[in-house]
């Protein structure tokens, strides 16, 4: 029933905790290559709508569909290897391992027991790590443990080891959350240039930033979406100024 | 410069062994009679657990309360096999029915269960010292994993598997020996396993395949799984997230914790010649809990130390107060668990390492007055950040934990 052209395609989703819907029959469609930004006030069900989307949270009913295929049923590590990476809103890094580890370990390969056991750290593998540290701009801190870098390179790690696995569709929550208005700069700079070849699902609060990335923005209100388009007619719509941006 | 520490650090990592190696290979056969070597071998068989634990409790992070079960499975598999070679219808002659185990005789037993007749071949003894406890880890881990029961739930259920097939084993006397165990082993393919020849060479068996098996756990430390099992310690959803099967990895570290402690099992049968109920229950796989405690959960080598050096006391103490030394091991654990979380490894890795690396680094500075052209490997005060994370991050941490 949905269209093949659309990377992601999530329709009729709702899932229910306990009576509470927090996200109820929402539908939406991601474009190949566009950089969606979902907004809404707090408990508008952005973060859950990542969760049942990377399989953290099972939909009550509804579909999710990656490049047509459906994902609703199949367990997390199948989602991510059909190509759907996610960004924890807390940097989730591994904070004893070197960063060169960290990404090391995000290669997809070996990634069953026995293919983990024979893991070898080749000049694939060491490139793609020197190209992916370039662009979160780490290249000088490989060898670094990672829990001690700042907060805005944890941020940064973790959206490389995504990187590593060329995902098709990333989903970023509150990526600039915590960072300084420098590193909110260079994030944005990193997002735009990342989304080249894939598609990009973005929670975020921060106006200007939204605005300085968006194709198309999302607004979430109570479980449903509110309104959809451009930063420009989001912000002129009155749903969304009452709900949200006027308070 | 960064491929050479990382050489050193391998090559640094395999020093610790190599002194555990001399210790038990030479200086402690050398300084100890045969009874204190034999003892000495008993203990090392717990060894097996201790490793086991550190992969699985230490790397994994997975607290299992019932390793007794494994140790007992292997050893009760081999007891088996040695029962069933003592129990010849010439020196049983004298019971109702020969041919069969004593215990069995005793318990109204005329035929031998159909699943003891396949014990009459080694190689299949051999294969279920290793496959039977690796089939029950992989039912119990999988379920378990697989539903993503852990921590606390997880430590119960093994100790109530522990305290379930204790229990079946005593009931069941009349296949298994009861309370008593499977006793009066005493042959090997017709080799006397009592005499003191055979005790040396079991000895340096034993001591040899649990090398062998530090070497291989920490070549899986060390590989891209080991990475992952600490990975998987740190942030678990991160793992899964990266598109890892994070259950399989726990299912396979614990059958390998399982298969350890197996062939500890089978090992202990043959040094002590008997294999009873009191090494699977709830006591014996929480006592092993201990040694890796003591020892440093993350180390390999320092598990066996641990092993060894609670075992010798238990011995000293049990002899001397035998009504305290459960007090007192009690005491040790909870000493350690709040004093120094990381046992005598990670006291090593705080105390000793610090002192040598500054002696050391004294020395390169010596040389390279001497030689003034010569690059100083080691500086103490980090000059490249490689080196800084080499010394003082990465390589500081997860050194200390595989030493």
């Amino acid at each position: 029933m949905s269209n093949t052209d659309f990377a992601l395609a999530v329709e009729g989703l709702t899932v229910s905790f306990d009576g509470f819907k927090a996200i109820d029959d929402l539908t939406l469609y991601v474009d190949r290559g566009e950089l969606r930004v979902v907004i809404g006030p707090n408990g508008a069900g952005k973060t859950t709508l990542l969760d049942l989307i990377c399989g953290k949270t099972r939909a009550s009913s509804g579909s999710i569909k990656f490049k047509n295929e459906e994902m609703s049923e199949l367990p997390e590590h199948l989602i991510v290897r059909a190509g759907i990476g996610r960004k924890f809103q807390t940097p989730s890094i591994y904070e004893n391992l070197s960063v060169f580890k960290n990404l090391e370990v995000s290669f997809p390969r070996g990634r069953g027991v026995i293919g983990a056991l024979g893991f070898k750290c080749d000049q694939v593998v060491r490139d793609k790590i020197d190209e992916v540290a370039q662009l979160i701009g780490l290249a000088d801190r490989l060898d670094v443990e990672s829990g001690l870098l700042s907060h805005g390179q944890k941020q940064w790690l973790e959206i490389g080891m995504l990187l590593m696995q060329d995902p098709e569709l990333l989903m970023l929550d509150e990526p600039i959350a915590g960072m300084s208005a420098r590193e909110r700069e260079l994030t944005a700079e990193l997002l735009l240039r990342i989304c080249q070849n894939r598609s990009m699902i973005v929670i975020e609060h921060d106006m200007d930033f939204v605005s300085r990335i968006a194709h198309k923005v999302t607004v979430m209100h109570q479980g449903k979406i509110l309104a959809e388009g451009s930063m420009a007619q989001v912000q002129a719509d009155p749903k969304v100024i009452d709900v949200y941006l006027g308070h | 410069m960064k491929a050479n520490g990382l050489i050193r650090t391998v090559y640094g990592n395999y020093w610790s062994v190599a002194i555990l190696a001399l210790i038990l290979l030479v200086l402690f056969p050398l300084s100890m009679d045969i009874f204190r070597l034999n003892l000495v071998g008993k203990y090392l068989t717990y060894g097996f657990v201790a490793i086991g634990l550190v992969m699985l409790w230490g790397y994994a992070g997975v607290l299992s309360l019932g390793q007794g079960v494994f140790f007992g499975l292997g050893g009760y598999a081999m007891a088996m096999f040695l029962k069933l070679e003592a129990s010849d219808p010439v020196s049983t002659a004298i019971q109702s029915t020969p041919g069969i185990p004593d215990f069995m005789d005793w318990n109204q037993l005329t035929a031998l269960p159909w699943w003891w007749q396949p014990f009459h071949s080694l190689p299949f003894a051999l294969f279920a010292v290793i496959a039977v406890p690796s089939l029950l880890a992989l039912i119990i881990s999988f379920a378990m994993f697989k539903r993503r029961v852990g921590g606390v739930y997880f430590a119960i259920i093994t100790q109530a598997v522990a305290l379930i097939l204790s229990v079946l084993i005593i009931g069941q006397q009349g296949f298994t020996g009861g309370v008593n165990g499977i006793t009066d082993l005493k042959t090997l393919l017709g080799w006397d396993i009592r005499s003191d020849s055979a005790r040396y060479v079991l000895y340096f068996a034993n001591a040899a395949l649990l090398l062998g098996a530090i070497v291989l756990c920490r070549l899986i430390q060390q590989s891209k799984l080991g990475t992952l099992l600490l990975a998987m310690r740190d942030k678990e959803d991160r793992v899964r997230f990266s598109g890892y099967d994070v259950a399989m990895f726990k299912v396979f570290t614990f059958c390998l914790a399982a298969a350890l402690s197996a062939i500890g099992g089978a090992m202990f049968a043959l040094q002590v010649g008997f294999m009873s109920p009191s090494f699977v229950g709830i006591v014996p796989s929480i006592e092993m809990v201990i040694f890796a405690a003591i020892g440093g959960r993350m180390s390999l080598v320092g598990a066996i130390y641990g092993t060894l050096l609670v075992n010798f006391g238990k011995t000293y103490f049990s002899e001397s107060f035998p009504d305290l030394w459960l007090f007192l091991m009690a005491a040790l654990f909870i000493g350690v668990v709040m004093a120094f979380p990381n046992g005598l490894a990670g006291l090593y890795e705080s105390h000793v390492k610090p002192w040598l690396a500054a002696r050391r680094s004294k020395a390169t500075k010596a040389a390279a007055r001497v030689a003034p052209t010569a690059p100083t490997h080691r500086p103490t005060a980090p000059a490249s950040p490689a080196a800084a994370a080499g010394e003082l991050g990465l390589a500081g941490k997860i050194s200390s934990q595989i030493a």
